[in-house]
């Protein structure tokens, strides 16, 4: 497949069951809930290393929050519920409680409940106060007003917990590293105005892809040599001689359709720019369609209309 | 359907223990099963078409029409549905309440709400002592749901409260919120005194600063947004409450007597 010269692969996307949730998270302005948001959303790249995939949605007008302030949406992404349970607590009582004016409400409603405040009203030494509110439906939320030096920190005592998907994904290849990085920019612009996903990777962009195992024990996941263009020479690659740098972009969101919308907008992102912008071709990452039950088909991604 | 209404047929000497007249009880009840119920009048009993002119078939929807303040345990543990009380209501109204909606067009004597465990019971006059509180021997009272009194409430509104929501928009006696254990009061007019005596947890939201107890400590002003929570909460309920926008309060804690950790939060203009 052709679009506007870039060629995509015929090829597709290897995604993973997840388990994910969202958390908003409120703050006198949109400068302390970004300083929130990004405590909390930092290492949180991949779940090799770090526990969770967390990224900010989207900003939210003070209409849209709980208590009328404004703020962020975030959305976290862990393997299993136990360790997005743990990730949600620690990262709760370090990045959010612990910023000014920084409060934090359940953004997804599901019958699986996963803690917010629940265990971090402890914080409050005996002098936390939990209150019951009934929202617009009737439905009574509890929650959690902690003292805290610069007032109260108010905090939702719990929020939902949904099956997701984690690791939707395309190759930006290109004749050099600048233009792969302005490409991946364009795309990640795009990808940015879809809800339910997140792009975990810095910048949303990942340079360092990754393959099953290692000829080393201890590693279990090593460089994705066939697509390292400064290994063209000597390994099985993927790559054609005028390729000089390939950038990937990982998505984990809550639903398929969504995943699969973010990547048909950041593709055609990339292929608005043009055979000029220096990029040659879109590809995907993985695994032979063994290991993930979710598989991202580029043709059939780009075939359908947005 | 036209709802189950009950119209009192004349001025009773007596006390009348309406408990056993409300949708939960009478669901699947035919007409003249509800005309031949028993019902305590006094210190005895009389059969039900003996007190009220029965009219519709409706037993989720329930008037009382010519009511009085003799028709006590008006609402008692009604599991749902709702209730019409066109006119004043006895004691105990909305004894135990679990589920469904009272609304009491006129006035109603003490406990109100007493008891309660969920729903909604609104009442447009005034209300007597111990609304919300708990019945003779309990530890605990109301224990969930809402209350919304248009005019006054009597002595201890809320004693004992366990959890829930009684939202007062006129004046209140002395004692409110005498021994409360958690849930939120608000009064829009006067408290009498020794407000929250004894109170261990809870919020107690007021309007105008009354006369403290030594025992209840000044916390200082401050501007808590889980203020606009509560208020945005209130906005499904027909009441004056919902149209208050501040967040500024000047806080109160107590009652330290018994080391309690409530609070007074008088609402102050918006800064």
């Amino acid at each position: 497949m052709l679009i506007n010269g870039v060629q995509i692969d015929d090829t597709f996307a290897e995604a993973f069951n997840m388990r994910g949730t969202r958390i908003i998270i409120t703050a006198q302005n949109l400068k302390w809930a970004y300083h929130a948001a990004n405590a909390m959303t930092g290492f949180a790249t991949s779940v090799i290393g770090c526990g969770v995939e967390a990224g900010i949605e989207r900003e939210l007008s003070f209409e849209e929050t709980p208590d009328g302030r404004p703020g962020l949406s975030i959305l976290m992404f862990a393997m299993g519920s136990k360790v997005l349970m743990q990730q949600l607590e620690t990262r709760m009582g370090q990045c959010i409680l612990t910023c000014p004016t920084a409060a934090a409400f359940a953004g997804i409603e599901s019958e699986d409940r996963i803690n917010l405040g629940k265990n971090l009203r402890f914080f409050g030494d005996g002098y936390q106060t939990s209150k019951l509110f009934a929202n617009a439906n009737g439905m009574a939320k509890r929650y959690w007003r902690i003292p805290v030096m610069d007032g109260e920190f108010l905090c939702e005592e719990t929020t939902g917990m949904v099956r997701a998907i984690g690791g939707g994904n395309f190759l930006i290849l290109a004749k050099s590293q600048i233009a792969a990085l302005a490409a991946a920019e364009a795309a990640i612009q795009a990808m940015k105005l879809i809800p339910n996903v997140i792009m975990p990777f810095p910048g949303g962009v990942v340079r360092s892809g990754s393959k099953v195992g290692s000829k080393y024990k201890t590693m279990f996941a090593s460089t994705n040599d066939a697509f390292c263009p400064t290994l063209k020479g000597v390994t099985n690659t993927e790559l054609s001689p005028e390729i000089e740098s390939v950038m990937e972009i990982v998505i984990d969101g809550l639903n398929f359709e969504d995943i699969a919308k973010s990547m048909r907008v950041g593709i055609q992102a990339i292929c608005d720019l043009g055979e000029v912008s220096g990029v040659k071709r879109i590809s995907a990452g993985n695994y032979g369609g063994k290991l993930g039950p979710h598989h991202f088909k580029l043709h059939e991604i780009m075939g359908t209309q947005a | 359907m036209n709802a189950l209404t009950f119209t009192l047929k004349k001025p009773l000497q007596f006390s009348l223990n309406c408990q056993l007249l409300n949708p939960t009880h009478l669901a699947d009840k035919s007409s003249s099963d509800i005309a031949s119920m028993l019902l305590n009048y006094g210190n005895s009993q009389c059969r039900v078409d003996d007190i009220f002119e029965i009219f519709g078939i409706d037993a989720q929807n329930i008037c009382f029409k010519n009511s009085s303040d003799k028709l006590d345990y008006l609402g008692a543990n009604m599991a749902s549905g709702k209730m019409v009380i066109e006119g004043d209501a006895g004691a105990y109204l909305a004894y135990q309440l679990k589920k469904g909606e009272i609304h009491c067009k006129g006035n109603s004597l003490a406990y109100a709400a007493c008891n309660m465990i969920n729903g909604l019971l609104t009442i447009d006059g005034n209300t007597g002592d111990f609304l919300g509180g708990a019945s003779a021997g309990l530890r605990k009272g109301m224990r969930g749901g809402t209350v919304i009194v248009k005019g006054n409430a009597g002595d201890r509104a809320g004693d004992q409260m366990r959890r829930g929501l009684i939202l007062i928009e006129g004046n209140t006696g002395d004692y409110c919120a005498s021994r409360m254990i958690a849930g939120t009061i608000g009064v829009l007019g006067k408290v009498g005194e020794y407000a929250c005596f004894n109170m261990k947890r809870g919020t107690l939201l007021l309007t105008t600063r009354p006369k403290l107890h030594a025992t209840i400590q000044d916390c200082g002003c401050h501007t808590l947004p889980f203020l606009n929570l509560m208020f945005k909460s209130f906005t499904q309920f027909k009441t004056k409450f919902s149209s208050i926008k501040t967040q500024r309060v000047q806080r109160f804690v107590g009652d330290a007597a018994c080391a309690g950790n409530g609070e007074i939060l008088l609402i102050l203009p918006a800064e």
